[in-house]
């Protein structure tokens, strides 16, 4: 409807509706409105809730929702080795660092780094199991932070990660150090359920 | 309103009724019908009874039905068995899901909530090979995929008898009134104590049959309290409406001749 | 009928939209101010139900198309992941569903609405044939979208109507096997069918936009059947007739939550829970209830070509309707043979519907020794409706002796006592 001025039809005479009760015109208008401002607000409220099914069917299914977790046996990755798991469509990588490679990502100092921002120290970069840093196992989005691409394992000058796309480079921890990339590989949200298996999501 | 107009509604009422009840009949007895606590405006499933129907398909119907289209973790969510999430787990993982390894051969490994129940034989041609040419069809909607629906499961599994003097059985199949043309390829596939309840319910055919029925209308509606619950919020809602319309409708027309 | 537009643009941005696109004054003057007759009773109703209902089936139809997959083997699991998995997509699935029995039930009440108050006479010949156009269309889509979640009778409903075509003489194999895109109803014909489905409700709003304009050259009808003579037969359509249109909408939303909520499978049929399976005929193939009494008239003769162009012929003589209806008064009431048959035809009509759901082979038993084959009362029935417009309305119109019609509409309302300042008492009870 539009504003308050509803346009009234001519009655029989001509003339405007004259009110049964004959009661003062103010008091008339506003018993009149009121049952009409509430039906229209009542309408209102059903048609937006009408609309919630229409917008949530778009969210993740149950089963989209049921497959939101990967978890990952960590047992058959030798040191040194990287491998690439897939977690709610997109790769996902897991290093099993060597010592050499630790020791690199904590010797690096923070000011140091392109992306000081997001999680820059090494002891962020990983998880513990019972109390325990496994600063060994390092896991990141395969997704390079400039536009996408999946970087490459053991190239670059920093000896983590090469993008080839526009060259970035990345570092054993797999923060961005060289190139057009603004942020450091992010990390998934993961936990360790024994000492050789993570759940990742 | 005049009469013709009534008798023209009586008409319209009538056809209304006959049609479907017309659509079930058949040449088979009609089944009794049964109270079940998913009935009517506010029903919803009895837990223990949908707990108890799983353990019956599982040891009885799953060697030869399917249950394609349910998962795992269909019996934690709610509205349904409701086993916790642990149960859910170990449940899954009894059973061995095909899937292939890093170099792409074909393994089994056990299996995960998000899994769905593990088919019995391979494919529908396996299936009919392993019993007498007719393949056990898929149980995940049974309960809506037939006239009748828990009413005629519930006759159907407890309907089991000797064929009537005179009527010769085919090789292999067993007589059940409740069946079109009386002669099923499935025998009766439930016995009294078949099954051990775990809550300790005395596992009559009868009581078998109602839990697995029960179970069955959940697997083919897991949406049923769900729907219900939102209905009576959302008539209430248009009934309300509807009244409050009325009454907008009543005062704006209140001077004006129609 | 539409005069001079009052339309009064209220600020700068709506005075510089209506001198470059005056559609707001177009909304304004076909919706807001458009005169209708004062005398509208609920049969009136089903045209802002219908476009509600067409509104909700768009809708309803786009998000299941975000989930559905319109592939033979995929297509029955893909609904049933709507069922269970999407959010709220049992919801969504059971609202087009059902909505699409309530769009017949109200197509129904509009087109009977329309019979008995000669809404399709002079000079609302064309409005009544983009009527029969909307029907068209609402069957094809209606018969298409069935055969999409490929269950027993989604498949077999398809083969049977698609097997109709091989009945036209020559060219009917070549015709049936071009619609199927293979030698049977397979998934080439479910693909093509969900493109359709899809693309034919936009090509029934836009007909319906056809059929609102052609109402609004001459205006409503009314139950008196008599033309608007002066603005005081007549009141704005809003806020009478849009609130009045509101509150017809809930009740008949009541309905439409009951089966949804409900009963969402009474309407529907068992068999097609059962996966398409082109080796096992179902032992009934039915349509659902809104094609039962052409089905009924489809069987009611042996040639297979007679009962496809029977079927036809059945809908296609509606288009006729304004020139087979001799009477020159519009409205039932006032034409008290006519009403006698307009009630007869709706009777034949359910027992055509009947029938339709009855096997064609099987009896009625009336008592233990009187039995009727359902065929025998099918070829009756057939037979009368297509002699309800060959024979019956042409003589009625020429041989009745109608009742006085009222001088105007707005001395038929104030006669029945129901002039202002009324008491609390409303007008009495009219006859229909």
């Amino acid at each position: 409807m539009g504003g308050t001025r509803l346009p009234h039809a001519p009655s029989a005479k001509g003339q405007h509706p004259v009110s049964e009760h004959k009661s003062p015109a103010h008091d008339d208008v506003t018993r009149r409105d009121f049952i009409y401002v509430a039906t229209s607000v009542a309408g209102a409220v059903g048609v937006a809730a009408l609309a919630w099914p229409f917008i949530d069917q778009m969210n993740p299914s149950a089963a989209a929702r049921a497959l939101a977790t990967t978890e990952v046996d960590l047992a058959p990755i030798e040191e040194g080795q990287t491998i690439t798991i897939m977690w709610r469509g997109k790769p996902v990588f897991v290093r099993h660092r060597t010592p050499a490679e630790i020791a690199d990502a904590e010797a690096t100092p923070i000011s140091d780094l392109k992306d000081q921002e997001d999680l820059p120290a090494d002891a962020q970069r990983v998880q513990a199991f019972e109390g325990q840093p496994q600063k060994q196992w390092l896991i990141v989005l395969a997704s390079c932070t400039h536009l996408g691409c999946i970087p490459v394992k053991n190239l670059g000058d920093y000896k983590g990660w090469f993008c080839p796309c526009h060259g970035s480079h990345y570092d054993t921890a797999g923060r961005i150090r060289k190139g057009p990339a603004p942020k450091n590989l992010a990390i998934p949200p993961y936990q360790f359920v024994s000492a050789t298996r993570v759940l990742i999501g | 309103m005049k009469t013709f107009t009534r008798i023209a509604l009586l008409c319209a009422l009538g056809a209304g009724i006959a049609v479907p009840v017309a659509l079930a009949a058949g040449d088979a007895k009609h089944p009794e019908a049964q109270e079940w606590s998913f009935d009517g405006f506010f029903g919803h499933y009895d837990r223990a009874a949908l707990q108890r129907g799983y353990q019956v398909y599982k040891e009885n119907c799953a060697a030869c039905h399917s249950m394609n289209l349910i998962a795992f973790r269909n019996l934690g969510e709610p509205g349904g068995p409701e086993f916790s999430e642990a149960e859910v787990k170990a449940l899954a993982a009894q059973y061995q899901i095909p899937d292939l390894d890093e170099a792409g051969e074909p393994i089994t490994r056990p299996g995960k909530p998000f899994d769905h129940f593990v088919a019995p034989f391979a494919n529908a041609k396996a299936a009919a090979a392993a019993n007498n040419g007719a393949a056990p069809p898929d149980l995940s909607v049974m309960a809506k995929a037939r006239a009748g629906g828990p009413d005629f499961l519930f006759a159907l599994l407890t309907g089991y008898s000797d064929p009537p003097h005179g009527v010769e059985m085919l090789e292999g199949l067993s007589y059940n009134a409740y069946f079109p043309g009386g002669q099923i390829a499935m025998p009766a596939p439930l016995s009294d104590g078949g099954v051990t309840y775990a809550d300790g319910t005395q596992a009559t055919v009868a009581q078998q049959a109602r839990d697995v029925v029960q179970f069955l209308m959940w697997t083919a509606e897991p949406k049923l309290e769900e729907r219900k619950r939102l209905g009576f919020m959302v008539m209430s809602f248009i009934a309300i409406l509807a009244g409050m319309l009325y009454l907008s409708y009543r005062r704006l027309w209140r001077d004006q001749p129609h | 009928m539409a005069g001079h537009s009052t339309y009064q643009p209220t600020n700068g941005l709506t005075r510089w939209l209506d001198t470059r696109l005056p559609v707001l004054r177009l909304m304004h003057d076909s919706f807001t101010a458009f005169p209708t007759p004062r005398n509208l009773n609920y049969m009136w109703t089903f045209g802002g139900i219908l476009t509600l209902f067409l509104a909700l089936q768009i809708v309803t139809g786009i998000v299941l198309a975000m989930h559905y997959i319109p592939s033979a083997d995929k297509a029955f699991n893909s609904v049933e992941f709507i069922m269970r998995d999407v959010n709220y997509g049992w919801l969504l699935r059971y609202m087009h569903a059902n909505g699409a029995s309530m769009f017949f039930l109200a197509v129904y009440l509009h087109i009977f609405r329309g019979l008995y108050y000669g809404s399709y006479k002079a000079p609302r010949e064309v409005l009544w044939i983009l009527g029969v156009l909307i029907y068209l269309v609402m069957m094809a889509t209606a018969f298409m979208g069935y055969s999409l979640p490929w269950g027993q009778m989604s498949f077999w409903a398809a083969t049977v109507i698609t097997n109709f075509f091989s009945a036209i003489p020559w060219v009917g194999e070549a015709v049936t096997e071009w619609l199927w895109g293979g030698y049977a109803v397979d998934s080439a014909t479910l693909q093509r069918f969900f493109s359709l489905h899809y693309l034919l409700p936009f090509v029934i709003a836009g007909l319906v936009v056809l059929h609102i304009w052609a109402l609004h050259v001459p205006g409503n009808g009314n139950p008196a059947g008599i033309d608007v003579k002066t603005p005081q037969d007549t009141v704005p359509f809003h806020p009478y007739y849009t609130v009045k249109d509101m509150f017809a909408i809930c009740l008949f939303l009541l309905i439409f939550g009951y089966f949804v909520f409900y009963n969402p499978n009474y309407l529907g049929h068992a068999d097609n829970y059962i996966a398409a399976n082109p080796l096992v005929t179902p032992a009934h193939i039915v349509p659902e209830w809104y094609f039962l009494p052409f089905y009924a008239i489809l069987r009611s003769v042996e040639s297979k070509l007679g009962g496809v162009l029977l079927m036809f012929g059945a809908i296609a003589i509606l288009a006729l309707l304004p020139w087979l209806d001799t009477s020159r008064v519009r409205s039932a009431k006032f034409r008290p043979v006519y009403r006698w048959f307009f009630w007869f035809f709706f009777v034949d009509c359910l027992i055509l519907g009947y029938i339709g759901a009855m096997p064609a082979d099987g009896v009625l038993h009336i008592n233990e020794s009187i039995e009727v084959p359902y065929l025998l009362i099918g070829r009756i029935a057939t037979i009368w409706y297509f002699a309800h417009f060959l024979l019956i309305l042409p003589l009625i119109g020429l041989f009745e002796r109608p009742k006085p019609l009222p001088e105007s509409i707005i001395k038929s309302v104030l006669g029945k006592g129901g002039g202002t300042p009324a008491g609390a008492a409303h007008a009495p009870e009219r006859q229909i």
